[in-house]
Formats: C-alpha cells, structure tokens, sequence
C-alpha cells in the first residue's frame, strides 16, 4: 500500500522579507508589500501569476491589537490587486507552517497553481515602551474562555510559564542544565554574528547568559526571544512550474501535521515530550529520508527549550538526550552535525514566529546563506514550528525528487 | 497572593468547578459510565465519549508534577510566585495548573505531596494547593 504524499507537488520558488526591526515605524501593510513583491520577484514571477494566496494568522490580529498578525488576506490581495482563486487564513493547525500546509493542499488539489504565503509581526512597534504582555492578558473582559481560564487565573500568562513546566522536568529527570539551554542562546547568537538583519549580534557568553535576570525558571530573559517588526513571504509552486524557475526549487518533501494526543499547554500527557512528538512522528511517516539526512535544522526557537523538545521529538537525540547532544555546542554549530537556527533563529534575529526559520531554510538550502552558510552543500533541512497547542514541521529538500 | 485573579468566563460546563467549592471540595466532572475524570470539564467523556459526565468531588490531594517559580510581573505589583502543574491522585495525568501556597520556591520538589485550599474572590473558587499536612 502507497500513500501519495501529496505536498511533494509543491516547492518553494520565492522567499521575501522585509526590513526587519524595534518599533520600525512601518505600518503593517507596509511590511506585508515589502515581503510579497520581493518574494514574487525573487520566483521570477509577476503579481498577475499569483491565483491563491495564504496567510497565517489571517486578519484582526494587527498593531491595534498587539502586532501578532498584520494584514488579514482580503486586505493584501487588495493592496496588492490580485485576482486569485483561492485564499485562506488562520490560526488553527499546524502553527504558522499551516499557511504553507494549505498552499500545498491548494496546489494538490488544483486550486492554484502559485500560492503568496505571508507572516507579518509588528509586535515590537504595538508593545512600544511598555514591555510584553502576557497571550492571556487582553480582550478577556468577560472572563477567560477556553483552556486559558484554566492558566491565566494562575498568573501562567505567557508560554514562557508553560515552557517553564518543561524544562523543570527536563532538570529534574533528564540533567538538562541552564548551560544546555544557553548553549542554544549562545550558538544562536554566534550564528547572528553573520547575519546582517540580526537585531541581536554581540557575542553573549556564558557568564552574560547565566548573569540573565529570571522570567520563569529556570529559564531566563535569554531563553525568550525577541519582539520585532517584520514581514516574510514565500511563493509556493507546482512542481509542473520547475523548468521556469528562477532559482533551484526547494521542494516539500513532507509535512507533519498530526494531533494524536491532547492538543494542549499543560493536559499533555507525557511531560518528559509535547505536542510537536505527533507532527514530527508524522513527518517521518511521510518522508523518504530520516533524521541522519538532515543537513540544517531550522527550529523553533520562541524559547530555547522548545528548540530541546524539537531535538528531541524529532529525533535528532533521544527524549531526555539534548543535555549530552548539547554539550559544548559543537554539533548545533555552523560546522557541526546539525548546524542549527543558523539565521541567528529567534532569539537573536527577532520574532518573525516560524517564517524567519522558513525563509532561512530556503537560502541555506539554494547556497545563498552569505557569511553564514552551512558548507558542504546542504541538501536537506528540516523546519518546525510551535508549541503546546499549536505544532507542525516540514522537510525541505534542494532540487525535486 | 496574587494582586489580581483574571476570571474565568462561566458556562454550563465549567460551572460547578469554579464555583462549587461551597462544601470546601473541587467539583470535576466525572463519567458515570466508565469513570473517568474529565479535565477541563466537558460534556462528554473523553475515554468512552459518553454523554453521562457530570461534577464530583474530588479529593484535593495530588503531588507536583512539575512546576516554575515566576519572577516576571505580567500582573504589575505581583512579586515571584510558584506555579505548578498538579497531577490528581485520582487518575493519571488528571492535570491541574495552580499556585502553590504556604511554601518557598526554594523548597519544592517534584513528586512532593500537596492538598487543595481554595482562595475565593468574588464569587470564584479558585484552587490553589499547599504542602499536604499530616492528617489526624
Ligand atoms: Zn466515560
């Protein structure tokens, strides 16, 4: 029995991105055109070739309402006049990599043929100089509905508290260490280093990491990454496009999309794992290759421990391994095993929420990383997304199969 | 401990386990049918999908699964303050985040028995748990 793996249709044939910054002053329009027309330049495409476009976290979520979202699709295909024949946008799914996962199902179904997917924060310009707010501490008048009531009454605020949950158990049971966590924080900033749009691109040493003030311990203000403006965009083709293509395609070798156990911050059931153990279970049910082919790890990295539980879930170490796969930074580095974050990730490149780690897989895997790419031509890379309630990962690969 | 408790937005389901701490125990729902424990309340059994799901007191006793001391005030004027997933002696992985109270920081342990205290503000009986005292 055969399953077609339908997203191996598409293939990433643009990327864009904007100005990337603090309080950039751009509105989020702004922001969401300079990412769309460069990544449909970049595929060597005009914006009359566009017929689908897809977004995550679709509109109402802008500055006004704290920067987690900018421009809803009916207002980017409008600023934009595009005619398209399909659209979507949301929250709900595999994280943000749900707007790429809907892009390819548009394409495997014939919907669209070149689908715009976009991510726009303008989370630093809408918290200003007031500091950040906790996911819980808005628009809740009425009371908290859904799972937050049963964290926010609590003071657990932000999904740093959550994380918080994970890491304790991972130092009480595993030996993770806060010197595991900041070889993550520390490898992420080297990799800054060599990254132009970087917001973050001192040296941070161990002494300054571990010199941190506590957000929710153990993990400290390193762990958490940084609110930024900005906007990225891909183009995502069919296959039957590739001989057109600009550059090399990179195409979706496979998606994990899956929820198997309970999709939730703190009803989940096996603490020493979380919720990205289904997707990235799934990712390798679907995949050709295996974690040894993986040549550059893209992972998500809103706080560092998430980055361990990727490692772990997707196999790269064994559950409860990432305090020995960590160990002096070596393998995570741009010449180790699995150089990973290499843009710097969110940490120190700022908080462009799962598309910066997208954007960076592509140009890692087109050879087009600059001072910081992985040598030896990687040929596959793995990308994941999220946490807690809302996870997914894909596998990219250089050149169609 | 907390200088502001947010409320939770009361409906039929979820009720009886915010507000029916009246008798000093937690109601949770809970399935007539098979019996299990039906975390966050729900009308229907997760295990058996019944429909015969209704509050139960619970006993207030469980131990901490893990936990995190929090030192970033995103309630302004709070000061640190343990928050800490608590699995219910009833069932397994029947998890709920809480406070600790009449505790330090310093001084949890993972596994470390605890027992339910509520802290009711307007009406809403919110439970906190505290290091389980030796029982008479
Ligand atoms: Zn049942």
């Amino acid at each position: 029995m055969t399953t077609r793996i339908g997203e191996r249709l598409s293939y990433i044939s643009g990327i864009g991105q904007s100005v990337v910054g603090r309080r950039t002053g751009l509105s989020e329009m702004e922001l969401t055109m300079q990412s769309v027309q460069a990544a449909i330049a970049d595929a060597g495409l005009q914006p009359d070739d566009i017929d689908g476009l897809s977004t995550y976290p679709g509109g109402g979520r802008g500055t006004a309402s704290g920067g987690f979202g900018g421009p809803g699709p009916n207002d980017v295909i409008d600023a934009l006049g595009l005619s398209v024949d399909w659209y979507s946008g949301g929250l709900d799914g595999a994280a943000q990599l749900q707007a790429v996962v809907n892009a390819c199902m548009a394409i495997a179904t014939g919907l669209s043929r070149h689908v715009l997917v976009y991510r726009t924060v303008t989370e630093s310009s809408a918290q200003g100089s007031g500091g950040r707010a906790g996911i819980g501490s808005s628009g809740m008048g009425r009371g908290v509905p859904g799972p937050f009531q049963y964290l926010v009454p609590f003071g657990a605020m932000s999904a740093v508290d959550w994380l918080a949950y994970s890491a304790q158990y991972h130092f009480h049971h595993f030996g993770l260490t806060r010197e595991s966590l900041g070889q993550i924080a520390m490898s992420n900033r080297r990799h800054a280093a060599l990254n132009p749009k970087a917001l973050l691109r001192e040296p941070m040493t161990l002494d300054d990491y571990l010199g941190a003030r506590m957000i929710a311990e153990p993990l400290c203000l390193y762990d958490c990454d940084l609110p930024c403006d900005g906007s990225t965009a891909l183009v995502v083709s069919h296959t039957d496009t590739a001989s057109d293509a600009a550059h090399v395609p990179v195409q979706i070798h496979a998606v994990g999309t899956a929820v198997r156990g309970r999709p939730s911050w703190d009803q989940w059931e096996d603490l020493a794992t979380f919720p990205g153990r289904d997707p990235a279970a799934h990712l390798w049910e679907r995949a050709d290759l295996t974690p040894a082919d993986v040549d550059v790890a893209q992972l998500y990295d809103g706080f560092s421990m998430i980055t361990v539980l990727w490692l772990e879930a997707l196999g790269f170490c064994p559950t409860g391994g990432a305090a020995s796969f960590l160990e002096g930074g070596s393998r995570i580095a741009l010449d180790g095993e699995l150089p990973l974050n290499t843009s710097g990730g969110q940490l120190s490149a700022g908080r462009l929420h799962g598309f910066g780690l997208i954007h960076e897989a592509v140009l890692q895997l087109r050879g087009d990383g600059g001072d910081r790419q992985v040598g030896g031509r990687p040929e596959v890379a793995v990308v994941a997304n999220g946490a807690g309630s809302t996870v997914g990962c894909m596998l990219l690969t250089r050149g169609l199969a | 401990m907390l200088p502001l408790r947010l409320r939770p937005f009361l409906d039929p389901d979820n009720q009886e386990y915010w507000t029916g701490g009246g008798d000093g125990r937690l109601h949770m729902h809970h399935c007539g049918d098979c019996g299990w424990w039906v975390h966050p309340a729900a009308p229907r059994c997760r295990r058996c999908r019944g429909a015969n799901v209704s509050p139960e007191a619970v006993s207030g006793r469980g131990r901490v699964a893990t936990f995190t001391v929090n030192h970033k005030a995103w309630i302004p004027g709070s000061e640190p303050y343990i928050i800490a997933l608590v699995e219910l002696n009833e069932q397994a992985g029947l998890f709920l985040t809480t406070n600790l109270v009449g505790i330090d920081g310093d001084d949890v342990i993972l596994g470390m028995e605890v027992e339910l205290v509520f802290e009711i503000v307007d009406g809403i009986y919110y439970p906190l748990f505290r290091p389980r005292q030796e029982s008479p």
